[in-house]
């Protein structure tokens, strides 16, 4: 069974999140109240893209800083859909906001494929900037600065008359989430995610062993862009309303902390990054409310806590959180490891630095 | 025809704002490969300074002084403090650095100054020039718009080319190593060529505060729309920033009066796109890539 484990990947982690689905199932059940329920709804959305985000960011090596302009496609497909034909069934919207997205990231990726650096950053900040311009212009199809309102899903009735709706897009999110990390927790470790990698760390090299560079990073675009879809889609539920004003610079610019924060490259830090970024605004407005500050101050607590938490993490943990507690842990493993062995062996050689 | 005119000098003068702050990133890019994403937020902050010396009576020249003076001295602390621990680090932190910075001074502004948008006053009237009975389409305010970004360039331009500090800071970004071992305090040309940068941003703050008005986040698509006539012009040329950052500024005059206003954005972004399809080291960039 050990072994079994050990060789395929795709059972191993078939298991792992079909236990992680168990488990999440029961806390949104049975222990969260709908409060908890709602903010892990967001948490979940918000991993979902950061899952994306960290698949072109951190595996493919492709700045982004226009992720939340992607999510804005998922979220307009979902509600102009649901204006135009309202008994249309979620999964439907889930998969047409996934489909037009990933179209959208196609273009995207492939005018951003011959872009390096800041000038791909560049790129994808205008693209930022520019998108939540166009529901305003054209006001007919899109509802303009008012937005788009979109009902929650109903449970279906088979769960009873009293159960929550917020319970409900629970574990539509939650699902939604575990079946994404399951399927980007195999793509990474797939031929195409050592694609991925391979054109991240050496282009020269990439492109002498056979890669169509161009071809991974779009594909990597079409990957990322299509969880932004998903995420925006589910965004779109939560809010209940789909504006320009949801869609600002700085939710592209949150998913960004929230993968550099978790530790650049890994999908659970993906995780860390939007729990934390969820998280974080909820409890120092709570903080800042309890201390009866005034309003323009108060407001902006969160947003202040928030910029010095990612100075000094950047500052402290260049490797994120997930990075900083593996190397205290290593470093305090490596101490005591030295006195045992002092004078035996010689210290291991230094992991060079990133 | 007409129209055209005035659309064409509209053009110019905000494209000298977005020059202004297209130069700043280049020269901040040039020196340490990094991209200033506060310096934006570093030019709103400079800005409500500017504001709150000119409520209390001083003249507009005293707190366009203070505004420059600040300016200077939140560059150079930034890189002092900030950015020196992370400029040896990959890019990536450096881009997550700034953005911290950003976010941090959108936050305390609002503490300090009040959340709520702000007029801004002009040092000559921005009512255009009436010659006879026929107002042509520029205002003294535009003129001096544009004269004080070309003197704040040609100023810039003297002392780097000029001067030998000018020289020293040339060689600091140049070749760090070869530099200290010249003789050179290259951290020292580093931390003065942010606060350079960041006194051009608080200019740009200055002249484009009294047509945005002054808020928080006035200063965000200055800085994109800055940032993408600076890749226009390929990031590595001052004239080529300053080149491109002019050309958005006409682009999303004719776009925002011909199309309409919501698209100006839209259309600096399918700009940057074309112009980076054909070359994507943009215009003015003639470094060669290594490749197979």
């Amino acid at each position: 069974m050990n072994s079994l484990l050990r060789r395929f990947t795709f059972v191993r982690h078939g298991l792992f999140f079909l236990g992680l689905a168990v488990v999440l199932l029961i806390l949104t059940s049975f222990v969260f109240d709908s409060y908890t329920n709602y903010n892990v709804t967001e948490v979940a959305i918000f991993a979902i893209s950061a899952a994306g985000l960290t698949v072109l960011t951190g595996i493919n090596g492709q700045v982004s800083l226009g992720h939340g302009a992607l999510m804005m496609i998922g979220a307009y497909t979902t509600s102009v859909l649901l204006t135009w034909h309202p008994d249309l069934p979620l999964v439907l919207m889930l998969i047409a906001s996934i489909v037009s997205t990933g179209i959208a990231g196609a273009i995207v990726g492939i005018a951003g494929a011959r872009l390096r650096g800041p000038y791909l950053a560049g790129a994808t900040l205008a693209l930022a900037v520019a998108l939540p311009q166009v529901p305003s212009h054209f006001a007919s199809v899109f509802g303009g600065n008012q937005g788009l309102s979109v009902s929650p899903p109903t449970p279906p009735a088979f769960l009873g008359t009293s159960f929550a709706p917020e319970q409900w897009l629970a574990w539509i999110t939650l699902a939604a989430a575990v079946i994404t990390f399951f399927v980007l927790a195999n793509l990474v470790r797939s031929a195409t995610g050592r694609r991925f990698r391979m054109v991240r760390d050496n282009e020269v090299a990439a492109r002498l062993s056979g890669i169509d560079v161009a071809r991974t990073q779009v594909l990597a675009f079409v990957v990322s862009a299509a969880c932004a879809g998903l995420a925006g889609s589910l965004f779109a539920y939560w809010v209940t309303v789909t504006s320009p004003s949801g869609f600002t610079l700085n939710l592209s610019l949150s998913l960004l902390t929230a993968i550099v924060i978790g530790g650049l490259g890994s999908l659970s830090g993906a995780v860390l990054g939007s729990f934390i970024v969820v998280y974080l605004p909820v409890w120092t407005g709570g903080f800042a409310s309890s201390l009866n500050l005034s309003s323009n101050i108060a407001n902006n607590v969160p947003l202040a806590i928030y910029g010095v938490v990612l100075i000094v993490a950047i500052l402290v943990f260049p490797r994120g959180v997930a990075g900083g507690v593996a190397s205290i842990v290593h470093g305090v493993r490596r101490a005591a490891g030295s006195n045992r062995r002092a004078g035996v062996l010689p210290a291991a050689p230094q992991a060079p630095a990133q | 025809m007409r129209l055209f005119v005035i659309y064409t000098v509209d053009g110019i003068t905000n494209g000298m704002v977005y020059a202004a702050v297209a130069l700043a990133l280049v020269m901040i890019w040039r020196a340490t490969r990094i991209i200033n994403y506060a310096q934006g937020a570093m030019a709103m902050f400079t800005t409500y300074i500017a504001l709150v010396v000119i409520r209390h009576g001083a003249p507009y020249w005293l707190g366009f002084l203070v505004a420059l003076a600040t300016g200077l001295v939140l560059g150079a602390v930034t890189e002092r403090l900030l950015v020196r621990p992370v400029e040896s680090r990959p890019p990536l932190n450096a881009v997550i650095l700034s953005l911290g910075v950003l976010i941090l001074l959108e936050a305390v502004a609002p503490m300090l100054f009040g959340g709520q948008t702000q007029s801004f006053p002009v040092p000559v009237s921005n009512i255009d020039f009436v010659v006879g009975t026929t107002s042509l389409p520029v205002s003294p305010f535009a003129v001096f718009t544009v004269g004080a970004v070309l003197i704040a360039m040609l100023l810039l331009f003297l002392v780097f080319q000029r001067t030998t500090l000018g020289l020293r800071m040339r060689a600091a970004a140049f070749n760090p190593e070869i530099a200290r071992i010249l003789g050179i305090r290259v951290g020292r040309m580093l931390t003065l060529g942010w606060g350079l940068a960041a006194l051009l941003g608080a200019l740009a703050g200055m002249l484009a505060a009294p047509a945005v008005y002054l808020y928080p986040s006035n200063m965000d698509e200055v800085l994109v729309f800055g940032f993408t006539g600076a890749i226009i012009g390929g990031l590595e040329s001052p004239v080529g920033a300053v080149t491109g950052a002019v050309g958005v500024g006409l682009a999303l005059s004719y776009v925002s009066g011909y199309i309409g206003a919501d698209l100006a954005p839209l259309g600096g972004f399918v700009i940057l796109i074309l112009v980076l399809m054909l070359r994507p080291q943009g215009l003015f960039s003639f470094g060669r890539q290594r490749q197979v």
